[in-house]
């Protein structure tokens, strides 16, 4: 099993005709085989990924048509929240956004218009999803993973994968890896993607890969303290980063927490994660780890 | 994106916030016209001179002076404008002031604190604000959070009538004042919101000694996601508040920040950019830089990026760290020896590649023939750099 995509899963790309759409409209499919169609106003009746797959005006045409319940975007930024709440709005259950770049005051509205349906939205500005051997949705290189029992949970992108490789060399496979995204606002946090790994019967182990800034793996540490019993193993980067060069105090009073890497690493090791301190052990780590 | 008081206090008076006028010169030459303007305008018959840089606790470093007569003024403007202005928030080499503002002075009776910004934890914007204004808002905040009282806004609604009452009664302003206060803060909040601002404080707002609520101060933070709908904002851009060498990693899309160390990094990803500062000096090392190079790894990118870590001459060794997703590492090791061999680097280069051709990459390298220094994962690369770095010292 997995969390959140499979190989049943029917993925529609927004942004399917434009160039990074179609290029890695046509990796996801080449990997899973399930992307059903694409959506470009405009382009309805069209064809993309070499006639592979039907393109629709809009996402409602699109779900109707293919019964898309994963919806993959790679609109440019200016366009991007419209896109995500277009998705929501049509009922699909996943939405994936790509895109880098959002404002963050439009990304404001698109969460709050997220919030009122049914729909998770994952990102933006992350990697997207990758369940080995069966689903793809988004830019994640397919072939550095392999089908296995740990859950990956990553706000960064080319350090997931690192932990990855790393798992894979340790002869250890993945069950799902999940890119999160670094923006200030992010669809889905760590708290809630620790729930959907400890409520999957083929995860064994969960990664929790964080960054300095913002307060999400504190409050992800707290939750790994109350409610996972998995063992849970985690990574901040930016330990040696410089503290931001701010001019306003307002961003550090928001939250009062102290979101240096050093502080954070703390509290998760004081919530019984599994803390480590160089990014070359996140592997062995792991390896050491699971019951 | 970070902009100047006088700057800031432009953008607040066309959203109808009162605020301390004043005017702003770039040359000694003009102080003279200026108090006279200053004068005529605001009816001022003190002044205060203020350097405009970025940088915060511009009082703190002298940058800042109260001056009762026109006398003063010119004598605190000629020793402010062109000083080097160390505050905490300034590098220890400081920030040369190129402008002051000559502004009215403030008889004030009370001093408050207002602010907003995103609360990341809940994804809305929040207002704050505090009666503890002009002092240390980050001590009152450990000290006595009760002191910061706050209001987050509903999204696509803004901030509410109700809200701004319950924000004015909070800080105890009453009768004119508190209508002032009021208008004040939802015409604060639409500004932030039109304004694609990250972040607004007015730190002091004050209440006047004739009753009157004004900003004294104002600090803009822009989205840069959103500069492309405020043409107008970009113009506001200073490039000599910002170091001169991150200004031209920007103009080739390159996120570079510069650090004390003498260890180079070049990755892309800013997640596993930090993962290697982190391992660098977990291995005994310095990292010298932080730089993202991103996705598109090619020839162009590791050229700039070579010239940009080279530029700080600290630097004894440089390490690359591409972990080839959609990007193709024999690309980028093709990009690497042609940057090599043009640029004659003259310190050694430690290049781990992982992911896609990888393989067809460390070959390309190892019979290029030129001086680079294999490793094959992150933890031996950032060894082999660090001993390359303190053999080169």
């Amino acid at each position: 099993m997995s969390i959140l995509i499979n190989k049943d899963s029917k993925i529609i790309v927004q942004g399917i005709t434009g160039n990074e759409g179609s290029f890695h409209a046509g990796q996801c499919l080449e990997y899973g085989n399930n992307v059903v169609g694409g959506v470009t106003p405009g382009k309805g009746g069209q064809t993309a990924l070499d006639g592979a797959v039907p393109v629709f005006n809009t996402c409602h045409e699109a779900r109707k048509a293919v019964g898309a319940n994963v919806s993959l975007i790679f609109v440019p930024p200016a366009f991007a929240a419209d896109a995500i709440m277009e998705a929501a709005e049509a009922g699909i259950e996943l939405i994936v956004c790509i895109t880098e770049g959002i404002p963050v005051n439009d990304m404001v509205k698109a969460y709050a218009f997220v919030k009122n349906t049914k729909s998770r939205l994952i990102g933006p500005n992350c990697p997207g999803l990758l369940t080995p051997g069966e689903a793809k949705v988004g830019i994640m290189p397919g072939f550095i993973a392999k089908k296995g029992r740990v859950g990956v949970i990553s706000k960064s992108g080319t350090l997931t994968y690192e932990a990855v490789h790393q798992l894979v060399k340790q002869g250890l496979g993945q069950s799902t890896c999940v890119g999160i995204g670094g923006d200030p606002i992010i669809g889905t946090k760590m708290i809630d993607l620790l729930d959907l790994f400890e409520a999957d019967p083929e995860t064994d182990a969960i990664i929790m890969i964080g960054e300095i800034g913002g307060s999400m793996e504190i409050e992800a540490a707290h939750h790994v303290k109350a409610h996972i019993k998995k063992p849970v193993i985690g990574f901040i980067a930016g330990e040696t980063a410089p503290p931001g060069r701010r001019m306003g105090h307002a961003g550090a009073i928001v939250s009062g927490a102290d979101e240096s890497a050093a502080a954070k690493k703390k509290i998760m090791a004081a919530c019984g994660i599994h803390v480590v301190d160089s990014p070359a052990d996140i592997g062995a780590t792991v390896k050491a780890n699971l019951k | 994106m970070k902009i100047h008081e006088y700057q800031a206090k432009q953008i607040l008076k066309k959203y109808g916030i009162p605020i301390q006028d004043g005017v702003v010169i770039d040359s000694i030459d003009d102080i003279a016209s200026a108090i006279e303007e200053v004068s005529r305008e605001f009816s001022a018959t003190q002044y205060v001179i203020k350097a405009q840089v970025h940088a915060g606790g511009r009082g703190k470093g002298g940058g800042v002076k109260f001056s009762p007569s026109k006398e003063k003024a010119i004598e605190n403007a000629k020793a402010i404008l062109g000083m080097t202005l160390v505050t905490p928030q300034t590098s220890a080499e400081g920030q040369k002031v190129r402008k002051i503002m000559v502004a009215e002075a403030i008889d004030i009776a009370k001093e408050f604190y207002v602010a907003i910004t995103l609360d990341r934890a809940v994804s809305k914007n929040v207002v704050m604000v505090s009666t503890e204004g002009g002092m240390e808002i980050e001590e009152v905040a450990a000290h006595s959070p009760e002191k910061i009282i706050r209001t987050w806004i509903e999204p696509g609604f803004g901030l509410q009538g109700f809200q701004a009452r319950h924000l004015a009664y909070s800080l105890g302003f009453e009768g004119d004042a508190l209508k002032q206060a009021i208008k004040l803060l939802m015409n604060l909040y639409k500004c932030y919101e039109e304004m694609d601002a990250s972040i607004v404080e007015v730190n002091p707002l004050v209440l006047t000694a004739q009753g009157n609520v004004l900003a004294l101060d104002g600090k803009f933070n822009f989205d840069s996601n959103a500069l492309y709908r405020h043409p107008d904002v970009v113009e506001m851009r200073d490039v000599h508040e910002e170091d001169p060498t991150e200004v031209e990693a920007s103009k080739f899309n390159l996120n570079y920040i510069k650090l004390d160390g003498n260890v180079g990094c070049m990755v892309n990803g800013a997640g596993l950019a930090m993962a290697t500062m982190d391992i660098i000096q977990l291995k005994g090392g310095e990292p010298a830089n932080f730089l993202d190079v991103g996705g598109g790894a090619n020839v162009e990118t590791v050229k700039n990026g070579f010239r940009i870590i080279l530029s700080d001459h600290n630097v004894k060794a440089v390490l690359i760290n591409i972990f080839g997703g959609i990007v193709r590492c024999d690309r980028v090791a093709n990009g690497i020896i042609q940057a090599v061999k043009e640029l004659e680097l003259n310190v050694p280069v430690v290049v781990r590649l992982e992911g896609t051709n990888a393989d067809i990459a460390k070959k390309l390298l190892n019979e290029s023939g030129v001086a680079i220094i294999g490793a094959d994962s992150i933890a031996d690369a950032a060894e082999k750099v660090v001993a390359a770095a303190k053999e080169g010292k």
